[in-house]
């Protein structure tokens, strides 16, 4: 049997709260910048949170009015952050057969879902967009990306809530691996800002609202934590053979050495408190990759600033990693760009690889009085420098 | 009251520049909706629905594959509204 097929990333693209593309991201995340505004729309004030982080560069600025009117929100997303990090890979030059698109969404698309459901009570079924069910199905922001890039390996759309974005990023990478594919777009998207999701996170509790300071209001870890706040935007990595890569001469950032997949079994929104979920994905991870807990240096936790999710987290890393998580730097960038459902996981794993390349670990804001039942090490404030040579990151 | 050619035509051009951002100069009479303005299957129903309201008039959907030219489009409009 032939050696194991190596997975690299080779190109990075975002559009975020607080930046429009990857490098202006990364540069206001280790600035430490909120992208939490209260909201100007009419329908903000009725319900119970008012404020979100929105994109900081709006699709209109940089894409034609006639592309976007086909295009939900969550697709001009994905397009965006697609061609910036197809761009930043050199554009390769791939058999189109041999290349995947992998592009997630929690929810997919709602606001589209809902405008046209507006217009359908109001001017009838004939005033209906015939474009309704192409914009607002999930798989829609992986389907724009396949077809402007004409990928022929397939394209796919992991739908997990809030993991969407990073099991993306891990199809592309076994989908490489298993040699159905030299080179996957991969990432995540959301666009779910609109009234009726707010308030249903609201109903569930799971939103800050602390509508007096939105900049202030994701604090992951800090002990008044209320709640998440409600981020959309994109993250897209190019995943590439390694092979494939180097006789390219393409410009490597890091390679994808292994991942760990598991599920709670435990309730539909709550964590299991006892963490046993992520305990076992990062041991599975570690042994896919041939490393131990030692190798780790940096982890770009989920902590979404909800009270009950964070030190749930924060407590299974402390247990899968035993002491060595001493060493390991956490980052709880959510603090910054709030949460982007389905985009998270594919923008935290862009700030993953910024973070390998720069060698630094991002901030986290907005930690007043940190909870003391958090047992690892947070990254507050200024970022932190990492140690050179190989290292892991999660 | 009737319209006429030349105000359907004008209609039209506007119609087609918003669904399809082909600049209304570029819009004649000959055409073809498909192969010169990519305007696909989907963008052609929102140019009928489009120019239902604006003209006053209906457009039934088996008559939507018979036009196929600007042209085809001016003048089904032209003779519903007489």
């Amino acid at each position: 049997m032939s050696a194991q097929r190596r997975v690299v990333v080779t190109g990075l693209g975002a559009t975020t709260p607080i930046g429009g593309d990857a490098p202006s991201t990364w540069a206001a995340l280790l600035a430490g910048k909120s992208g939490a505004r209260t909201l100007t729309e009419d329908w903000a004030n009725t319900i119970p949170v008012n404020f979100a982080a929105r994109v900081a560069v709006e699709p209109s600025e940089v894409m034609e009015r006639v592309e976007l009117r086909k295009l939900d929100r969550s697709e001009a997303f994905a397009l965006i952050a697609s061609r910036e990090a197809w761009k930043d890979a050199g554009s390769p030059e791939v058999d189109n057969e041999r290349l995947g698109v992998v592009i997630a969404s929690g929810i997919g698309g709602v606001t589209t879902l809902l405008d046209q459901y507006d217009v359908l009570k109001e001017k009838g079924a004939r005033s209906v967009s015939p474009y309704t069910v192409p914009m607002l199905m999930p798989n829609g922001p992986a389907a724009h990306v396949g077809l402007e890039f004409k990928a022929r390996a397939g394209v796919h759309t992991p739908v997990s809530a809030c993991a969407s974005g990073a099991e993306a990023i891990g199809y592309a990478f076994e989908m490489i691996r298993n040699n159905r594919a030299d080179v996957i777009i991969s990432g995540g998207v959301e666009a779910a800002i609109h009234a009726l999701p707010m308030a249903g996170f609201a109903a569930m509790k799971a939103l800050s609202t602390r509508s007096d300071a939105p900049e202030r209001a994701s604090r992951p870890y800090d002990l008044d934590r209320d709640g998440f706040v409600l981020g959309e935007g994109g993250g897209v990595l190019i995943l590439e053979e390694y092979e494939h890569a180097k006789a390219r001469g393409a410009k490597i950032y890091c390679e994808i050495a292994g991942q760990g997949l598991t599920s709670d079994g435990f309730h539909i929104a709550a964590p299991d408190p006892d963490g046993n979920g992520v305990q076992r994905a990062i041991k599975f991870a570690l042994a896919d990759a041939g490393i131990s807990t030692k190798d780790v240096v940096h982890l770009n936790a989920h902590a979404t600033s909800t009270p009950a999710g964070d030190v749930a987290e924060a407590n299974a890393l402390r247990l899968a990693l035993g002491a060595d998580a001493d060493h390991v730097a956490v980052s709880a960038t959510k603090s910054m760009t709030g949460h982007l459902l389905g985009g998270a996981g594919a923008i935290e794993s862009v700030f993953l690889v910024k973070a390998i390349q720069d060698r630094l670990a991002p901030p986290t804001i907005n930690i007043e009085n940190l909870d003391p039942a958090v047992t690892v090490d947070v990254v507050r404030e200024k970022p932190r420098a990492l140690p050179a040579g190989d290292i892991a990151d999660q | 009251m009737a319209l006429t050619q030349a105000d359907v035509l004008a209609g039209l051009k506007e119609i087609v520049e918003e669904v399809a951002g082909i600049p209304a100069a570029s819009i004649e009479l000959d055409k073809n909706f498909s192969d010169d303005l990519e305007v696909d299957s989907l963008s052609m129903v929102e140019v009928v629905v489009a120019s239902e309201e604006r003209f006053g008039v209906k457009i039934p959907d088996d008559q939507v594959t018979e036009l196929k030219t600007v042209g085809d489009a001016v003048d089904f409009i032209v003779k519903a509204s007489a």
